[in-house]
Formats: C-alpha cells, sequence, structure tokens
C-alpha cells in the first residue's frame, strides 16, 4: 500500500464512526486550547515586555551596587553595617553604599568604558504657574533610557539647562493643557535639604510621556537637573552622607558581544560588585512569568494526557470493530508495519484535528480578550494580553500530533499482530 | 506433464502442545495441476479448513512442505509471502467481508491498493471486473445497499482484480439461495475454464464438490477418498 492510500485511509478510517470520534476530537481540543491560550499569555506579556526594554534603547549601561555579602545565606539576621543605605523597592530594602573609593575602583576595571554615581533624589513636589503642588518621583531607571513620548522630545543628557520629561497623567492637575501645549513650559521642582528647609528649582519641560513600565515610574530628568537637585538636598548634609550612593551606572561596549558583558560582569562580582543590565533586571520579571506559565501549561498537559487515554480506547475500539477488515487485507498481502501505521496515522488524524480546532478556537478567543483586555489595561498601551507566535502553535499542534501517536501505539500494536484466519473464523 | 503448481507433501499441523495438543492434519499428499479445479470436502473438525489455509500460506505447518511453483515456501520471508498472496491468490469467503460502508468500486480495487497500484489504473481495473460480472452499474453503491448475490459477484470481482493464478474459495455459496448460488458457481467455473485459474474450494456440498475436477475427501486430518469427476 502506497503511504499516501494509508494517509488517506486512516483520514477516511478516524471519521467512520463520527460521534466517537468527534467526541475524543473534544477531549483533544479542549487540552489544545488550554494550552494555546496558557502559552498566548506568556508570549503577549513577555513581548510586551520585550517591547518596552527595545523602546527603552538603553543597551551599554549596566547598574552596579556593592554586594551585599553580609547577608547569610541561611536567611538569618544580618549584622549592623554603618554603610547601609535605604535604597528604592520594598519599604526596609537596603543595600551596602557605594562611596567615592568604590566609583574609583569600579571605574579601573577593564572594561568599564566610564562610571558615574547615580544620585538618589526624593522630591517634595512638582508645581506649575503657582498651582496645585503634586507629589513627583524622579525616576532615573537607567540614564539615557528612553521613554515612549506622547509629545515632545526626550530629554537631552548633556544639555545645560534643567530639563524633564513628565508622565501624562500630570497635564490636567498641574494646569498644562494638552500634551502638546506643554511642551517648553517651566516647572517648580522642591526638595529639601541638609538643614531641613525646603529649596525650589526650576526645569524646562522637554517631553510628555505616553503611560508605560518605564513612565509609570514618574518624571525623567537629564543630567543637569539631577545633578541640581542633588546639590540643593545635599546642601548642609555631612559630607559621608553626600558620597555614598546606593548604586552607580557603569557604561561598556555592547558590541563585544554577550561574553564579553559576561565577563565585565564577573570581574565586577570579583570586585565585590553586583552589575546587572536593564536585560537582566526585566529578566527577572519574564522568568516569573515564564515559571506561571509553565504551572498552568501543567495543567493543560494534564488535560492532553486525559485526552490521549481517549485515543488509546477510541482505537481499541475501532481495532475491535474492524478485526475481520483487517485480517482480510492481511490476507490479501498488507504487510504487518502497513497495518500498525494504518492505525496508528488514525491516531494522529485525531490528534491532528483536535489540535488545530483547539488552537484556531485559541487564537479566536484571544483576539476577542485582547479587545476586552485593551479596555480594561488602558493604561498599558501596546499590550497585547494574548498574542501567537507561529512557532509556538506549531509546536502544540505537533506536540498533540506525538502524543497522539503514542496513544494509537497500543491499538495499532495490536491491530498488526493480529492473525489473519482467526479474524475471518466465523461461527 | 506439466510441473504441479502447488506440490504438497507429508503436511502435518498442530494446534497446541502437550497433552492438549490437536493434530489437524496428520500428514498429506497432493499435487494441484495447473489449471485444476479442486473440492475440499468434509465435515466440520475434519481439518479442510486447515488445508486451505496452509495451501493459501496464511498458516505456517508443523511440518511437511508445501512447493508452489517448485519454490518451497517455508524459506519465503513473510514479505514474500504477503507478495505472493496479494498477486498470485484471490479469496472468496462464505461471508462476504466488505466493507459496508465503502462503495462497491473501493471494495474490489481493495487488493490493488495493498499491492500499491495507483489510482486511476485501479479504478480502470476495478471497473473492467466489474463489468466482467455485470456490476458495472453498481460501482458507485454502498456495498451495503446490494444484494447476496450482488454482494458475492462483489467478492468474486475483488478476488480477480489482481488476475490471481489460484482463487480459494471457503463455502462460497453458503450463504446464498439455490438459484443464486448456482449463478455464482457458473461464474466460478466459467473463470477456471476461460481463464485458466485455478479453483481450490472448500465445501461440504457434495454436488459443488462433484462439478470440480477432482474432490478431496478428508476425514481426521487424512484424505479419507479422492474421486475424479468423468
Amino acid at each position: 500500500m502506497r503511504a499516501g492510500d494509508v494517509v488517506t485511509s486512516a483520514f477516511r478510517n478516524a471519521f467512520r464512526s463520527r460521534l466517537r470520534t468527534s467526541l475524543t476530537v473534544l477531549a483533544i481540543f479542549i487540552g489544545a486550547f488550554t494550552l494555546s491560550l496558557t502559552n498566548g499569555l506568556g508570549t503577549g506579556i513577555n513581548r510586551y515586555i520585550d517591547d518596552t526594554v527595545a523602546s527603552v534603547g538603553v543597551d551599554d549601561v549596566m547598574t552596579v551596587t556593592k554586594a551585599d555579602e553580609d547577608a547569610p545565606a541561611d536567611g538569618g539576621p544580618a549584622e549592623y553595617d554603618p554603610d547601609q543605605i535605604a535604597v528604592e523597592g520594598p519599604p526596609g530594602a537596603t543595600a551596602t553604599a557605594l562611596t567615592d573609593d568604590d566609583i574609583d575602583t569600579i571605574a579601573g576595571i577593564d572594561g568599564v568604558l566610564s562610571v558615574e554615581p547615580v544620585k538618589n533624589v526624593t522630591t517634595d513636589y512638582v508645581q506649575h504657574d503657582g498651582g496645585d503642588k503634586l507629589q513627583l518621583s524622579i525616576s532615573q531607571f537607567v540614564p539615557g533610557m528612553k521613554a515612549e513620548l506622547a509629545s515632545g522630545t526626550q530629554v537631552d543628557l548633556d544639555a545645560a539647562d534643567p530639563q524633564v520629561v513628565l508622565p501624562e497623567s500630570y497635564l490636567d492637575p498641574l494646569g498644562l493643557g494638552r500634551a502638546a501645549d506643554a511642551v517648553g513650559q517651566t516647572v517648580v521642582l522642591a526638595v529639601t535639604d541638609g538643614t531641613g528647609s525646603q529649596v525650589t528649582t526650576e526645569a524646562d519641560v522637554v517631553g510628555i510621556a505616553e503611560p508605560g513600565v518605564i513612565s509609570m515610574a514618574g518624571a525623567v530628568p537629564n543630567d543637569t537637573l539631577a545633578k541640581t537637585l542633588h546639590d540643593l538636598q545635599a546642601t548642609g548634609a555631612p559630607e559621608a552622607e553626600t558620597t555614598r550612593y546606593a548604586q552607580a551606572s557603569v557604561w561598556f561596549e555592547p558590541a563585544a558581544g554577550d561574553e564579553a558583558t559576561q565577563a565585565l560582569q564577573d570581574r565586577l562580582a570579583d570586585a565585590g560588585y553586583t552589575a546587572s543590565t536593564l536585560e537582566d533586571q526585566l529578566g527577572t520579571i519574564t522568568s516569573v512569568i515564564d515559571a506561571i506559565v509553565l504551572v498552568l501549561n501543567g495543567f493543560a498537559v494534564i488535560a492532553l494526557v486525559a485526552a490521549a487515554i481517549g485515543i488509546v480506547n477510541t482505537l481499541f475500539m475501532a481495532v475491535q470493530e474492524r478485526t475481520r477488515e483487517v485480517g482480510l487485507m492481511k490476507a490479501m498481502g498488507l504487510s504487518s508495519p502497513r497495518v500498525f501505521a494504518l492505525f496508528s496515522i488514525e491516531a494522529v488524524v485525531i490528534g491532528l484535528v483536535g489540535s488545530a480546532l483547539g488552537v484556531l478556537a485559541a487564537i479566536g478567543v484571544g483576539q476577542l480578550v485582547g479587545g476586552v483586555a485593551g479596555d480594561l489595561l488602558a493604561n498599558l498601551p501596546g499590550l497585547t494580553l494574548i498574542a501567537f507566535d507561529p512557532v509556538t502553535v506549531a509546536a502544540v499542534v505537533l506536540g498533540v500530533m506525538a502524543i497522539a501517536f503514542l496513544a494509537g501505539t497500543l491499538p495499532a500494536l495490536r491491530a498488526a499482530r493480529q492473525d489473519p484466519i482467526s479474524s475471518l473464523r466465523y461461527e | 506433464m506439466a510441473p504441479p503448481l502447488i506440490s504438497v507433501h507429508d503436511l502435518r499441523k498442530t494446534y497446541g502442545s502437550g497433552p492438549g495438543a490437536f493434530e489437524a492434519l496428520k500428514g498429506l499428499d497432493l499435487d494441484i495441476a495447473q489449471g485444476e479445479s479442486l473440492a475440499i470436502v468434509g465435515r466440520s473438525g475434519s481439518g479442510k479448513s486447515t488445508l486451505m489455509h496452509l495451501l493459501a500460506l496464511l498458516d505456517r505447518p508443523t511440518s511437511g512442505t508445501i512447493a508452489l511453483d517448485g519454490t518451497d515456501t517455508s524459506r519465503l520471508s513473510a514479505k514474500q509471502l504477503d507478495r505472493t498472496r496479494n498477486g498470485a491468490f484471490g479469496f472468496v469467503f462464505q461471508q462476504f467481508f466488505l466493507n459496508a460502508q465503502a462503495s462497491v468500486l473501493d471494495n474490489v480495487t481493495l487488493p490493488l491498493k495493498i499491492a500499491g497500484v495507483p489510482r486511476r489504473e485501479r479504478t480502470a481495473r476495478g471497473l473492467a471486473a466489474l463489468a466482467q460480472l455485470e456490476l458495472d452499474d453498481k460501482a458507485g453503491n454502498r456495498a451495503n445497499d446490494l444484494s447476496g448475490g450482488q454482494k458475492q459477484r462483489v467478492v468474486i470481482a475483488r478476488a480477480l482484480i489482481n488476475r490471481p493464478r489460484v482463487i480459494f474459495a471457503d463455502e462460497p455459496t453458503g450463504n446464498l439461495d439455490t438459484a443464486t448460488g448456482a449463478v455464482v458457481e457458473d461464474i466460478l467455473f466459467d473463470l477456471n475454464r476461460r481463464q485458466g485459474i485455478n479453483l481450490v474450494v472448500v465445501t461440504h456440498d457434495e454436488e459443488l464438490a462433484a462439478r470440480c475436477d477432482r474432490s478431496l475427501y478428508i476425514r481426521d486430518g487424512r484424505i479419507a477418498r479422492a474421486e475424479v469427476a468423468a
């Protein structure tokens, strides 16, 4: 029998008992549908994070902190360290501060192009034209990062004038009007200095950031503004306080490749520092999402295994029903391997139909959910909650077909081993 | 005289082993000449079906040899046996073993499909075989919609389609009324006479046996007597 004939016969045989096959296909459908949906969720969210990283556009900076050597490995209480400093993050989070000596050490490490301490700035409020005073946090994720702009331009890092990019949500409360009108206006920023008195400085609004992962963190200053605010804040503070930094930014050569970057990170680690690129930092989020998706996929796979047992059952019935037909074909010279192929391909057909329908339904549902989620998660523009990667979709279909094949081997073996004489006996 | 098509020597077949063993055939010698029609007659349990299965290469003997065209069939591989059954033999059973849902044409061309003949040629040869049995107007019908006599003619068309040298018929008229049975018998003997296809008919119908060139009466796994038609 030709391979083509085997496949067409298997296709036809699969739907000879329509109701039975349809129910088995339904079981496969549910598993494949769930698996596609959970995969799609992971793909959608991870793709959004990747896009965010790409839009930030900083690939030559890594953030360096001092490795916390005091933290005991067993999670017990750590010893007091006078150099410890509060950092951004959950309340109570601390890091060992970097001093000017550390900055010099880092600058001397091979592969570091330049190093700049990140000056931690806490603003009291932002005000425009004598209006309401609003709280504002200064986010300086990575110097040179690009926020997604609704209007205006990115801050000019080298500009002598203080510049700032404000989140879109500040437009109305500050009385700045529309995004286009806000560009070029001046806002007042206030900080508390070392002596406890409040001082203010002015900055030009050069851009308005669209809501997104980065700009949700706050306003983006340029170097001049960051330095001005830091200096104001440091006035009257003890020097030991002003020369301690939570972290530093290190510029490196990204063109040297991932290995060179890793080597630099290793050298920094040897010197007692922890260095992470933006990719590393967002990679943590990605791996958490991957882990969640993996667990969800686990449930989908359990559904598929149950469906595979359905295939075994269906095919055993089919082999039973077609005992005489198989016996006749073997009497007429059909070889046992061909009989095996006939039944195992029938199983693959059931898997193919079920998984193809499941994937298509998942894509359809993904579109629907995407529309609804777009309204619910309006402050995360560009997020497709459920996205489909052709490779993953193909992997789901092929994987289900492979499971179906494995499920079909048992009944197919029984059919292949049938003895034509006893199959054709009639009493 | 031409060498025999099938030559059987000291054929034995035992089912099971130990004290429960059953000796179905106890040493048979038999030559079947080219173009001969042979009836194997006996009661149920006599070993006649076992003999046919061995002759049709559906089963292997416990001992003894079956030579086909002078070749010892015990030396053939499973693949060669499959090919021989597909190419040289046709089968007609008492029960029709038709695929009820498939078309008459698909049923008839099944041996060609197994042989790997392309679809176009299968259809042409299938229609020719059906025309030979005056069934070409039924080619598109489902096998289930035919009468018993028509079904048995479809089975004969299926047995004929690969231009076999031997047709093995196991109680070919057992399920048919006398009139239709006679028509089917006429068709089979006509094929034997005109196309020189050997017939091996297993039956307990002595009238049918009498129409064959030779009748072998099997009893308890041995040839009890042989009758040659006048």
